[in-house]
């Protein structure tokens, strides 16, 4: 086990120095003087130069290069040229908001998921299982972008039970934070519950063909005991593998989702640093997200293997 | 694959041929293909003719009839300059499949070169996969919209932004299939045969490996299509007030209250362009792989 640890994380080196080679190669896409454009058409000279020597644009790029990891290993990934303050520091205040979304988005999409892909399996080829895959396609289909948008016509503005943006947090006022966080969760969450009752439904149905489960139901069985124990826990393989993709999408989404609640967490940083080209938050806020899901699919991986045994020894490197 | 009804068929004419074909014969089964080939064709049907069907120019503003609500005259409303969104969706279509299509095939060559590269390369593997993973390990919307944001706001970026995500995926699944084909017998009797690399991959591993990647390369139709709405949302995309369906979104979510029907519409468009990827996409897949098909009943 210590040595499948060891394995993952060696291997996991030279992607993260890859990641942070590529989220410090972004500016460099600028075309023409990033300074300039950064600056914007009214600035001065004198501005211009400023800025160039706040991002060091102005030294060689190895320097440059260099300055960048010695910065990043004292975990400083610059200044923010809008907010006037560390990018870490903007994106570690934002933190907690986007995380309490995504974990209620992840909640959701746990719970609605794993029962409409159970349910759709254990009533094959019926009408619950044609309604509940169609709702699914649909929710993959869907942008969540306009999805946000429609639930705020719906729930906020003619039903006027939720409200249509802003955030409360959670220590503060845990009903205001449902509230407000609700309709976020849901629209950030619609990708990944399709996705997911789509896999659920699919090893569900493998599982179920299984001898064990022939046996469990011969041997008398309760159905809901066979289901829910002997079935349920094989189908959480898949699911566990899929975790890090939907930790990717719920950080995408916050982006978008951030931005039609007008949230204040990191994806609406990131949003509104792109619009504003805030290149430093940009590639900061990129590497950090890009970090933290390597890490999470770390975990990711160290647990699959603590469950079953068989990722340990068996496919190896890939 | 098909090869001894290949040689059956080798004396029919094509059309037999093609009636014979067991793949077109389950996409033909398929209700949710055909679905999903129907939706797709309304909206390739609207970008293709989109001069006849568009009522108007999508640019043609009419300020005696802002705000207005679906009516006759107005299938689907103006917006706040009284454009008519019926023919800006329409054009919208245009821009949205091609720059859809544009990813598909700028995903399909890189990804295919890159993925059969380190699929067959053993040297070549480690190097190139790291870098993709390298890539993939930012979620695909947040390094598309940087690099679009970095390159400028335009419809090439944002081609170039897509193309670059997608592609790391697809290489992935390229390289899958070439892994799998490259041990096949057929190959190593090429080699025996004295065949070049250059040969065996262009007239064994490739085709071998051509299903899943037709299949993947559906579903990045369907996401760059999303992703592209996403851009445009987000102000990366193509400059309004050039009319893809993400930027009418964008300008309608200020009337939101007032003229819902300004963001309705072109969602809609986006969500019947994507379902209908997403069904050919999964028609496809059981199609060309039957071992998925089991699990679909």
């Amino acid at each position: 086990m210590i040595r499948f640890i060891a394995g993952r994380l060696v291997s996991a080196i030279p992607v993260m120095l890859l990641v942070t080679l590529i989220s410090f190669l972004l500016m460099k896409l600028v075309p023409g003087d990033p300074a300039m454009i950064i600056a914007g058409l009214s600035a001065t000279p004198a501005e211009v130069e400023h800025i160039r020597q706040q991002l060091g644009l102005d030294k060689p790029f190895l320097t440059q290069l260099l300055t960048w990891y010695g910065n990043l290993l004292q975990g400083d990934l610059g200044q923010s040229l809008l907010l006037g303050r560390g990018v870490t520091t903007s994106i570690l205040e934002r933190l907690p908001v986007t995380l309490s979304i995504s974990f209620y988005a992840l909640f959701l999409t746990l719970l609605a998921a794993l029962t409409s892909g159970t349910l759709a399996a254990l009533r094959q080829n019926t009408w619950i299982d044609q309604i509940l895959m169609s709702v699914a396609l649909i929710g993959v289909s869907l942008p969540n972008f306009w999805l946000g948008l429609m639930l705020i016509i719906l729930f906020a503005v003619w039903l006027g039970w939720l409200p249509s943006g802003g955030y409360v947090p959670f220590l503060e006022d845990p009903w205001g934070w449902l509230a407000a966080a609700t309709l976020p969760a849901v629209s950030l969450a619609m990708l990944q519950m399709g996705l997911l009752a789509r896999i659920t439904r699919a090893t569900m149905l493998e599982v179920l063909r299984q001898d064990y489960i022939r046996t469990a139901k011969a041997k008398g069985m309760p159905p809901w005991i066979v289901v829910g124990k002997h079935a349920f826990k094989n189908v959480m393989i898949p699911v566990v593998t899929v975790t890090g993709i939907i930790f990717s999408l719920l950080m995408g989404g916050s982006v978008v989702i951030e931005t039609v609640y007008s949230i204040p967490g990191v994806g609406r940083l990131m949003a509104s640093a792109i619009l504003r080209r805030d290149y430093p938050v940009i590639q900061g806020g990129m590497l950090f997200v890009a970090a933290m899901l390597l890490i999470v699919n770390l975990v990711v991986d160290v647990l699959y293997a603590w469950f079953d045994p068989r990722v340990r020894y068996g496919r190896d490197g890939d | 694959m098909a090869t001894e009804a290949a040689v059956l068929a080798r004396d029919e004419g094509w059309l037999a041929r093609l009636r014979r074909n067991r793949v077109l014969r389950r996409l033909r089964q398929h209700k949710l293909f055909l679905t999903g080939t129907a939706l797709f064709a309304i909206v390739l049907a609207m970008a293709v003719f989109a001069p006849l069907i568009a009522p108007l120019p999508p640019d043609e503003i009419q300020f005696r009839h802002r705000f207005e609500p679906p009516s006759l005259a107005f299938p689907m409303g103006t917006d706040n300059f009284g454009r008519d969104l019926l023919s800006r969706v329409v054009y919208g279509a245009r821009l949205s499949l091609e720059i859809g299509f544009t990813v598909v095939l700028l995903t399909g060559i890189f990804g295919t070169a890159i993925g059969a590269a380190a699929g067959y390369f053993r040297k070549l593997d480690n190097p190139l996969m790291r870098v993709m993973d390298a890539l993939m390990a930012f979620p695909a919307i947040l390094l598309a919209v940087a690099i679009a944001a970095a390159l400028g706001a335009s419809a090439v970026n944002a081609v170039i932004a897509l193309a670059a995500v997608y592609t790391p995926r697809t290489a992935r699944i390229v390289r899958a299939s070439v892994l799998v084909v490259r041990e096949m017998e057929y190959v190593q009797a090429a080699r025996a045969c004295g065949a070049t690399n250059w040969r065996i991959m262009r007239r064994h591993i490739l085709p071998n490996s051509l299903a899943p990647l037709i299949v993947q390369l559906t579903f990045i139709f369907a996401y760059a299509v999303l992703a592209e709405a996403i851009l445009s949302f987000l102000g990366v995309g193509p400059e309004p007030p050039t009319p893809t369906w993400g930027n009418i979104v964008a300008e309608g979510r200020q009337y939101i209250r007032e003229a819902p029907w300004i963001t309705l519409f072109p969602g809609l468009a986006i969500a019947m362009t994507v379902l209908g990827l997403n069904l050919l996409g999964d028609g496809l897949r059981d199609a060309l792989d039957p071992r998925m098909r089991v699990q679909q009943g």
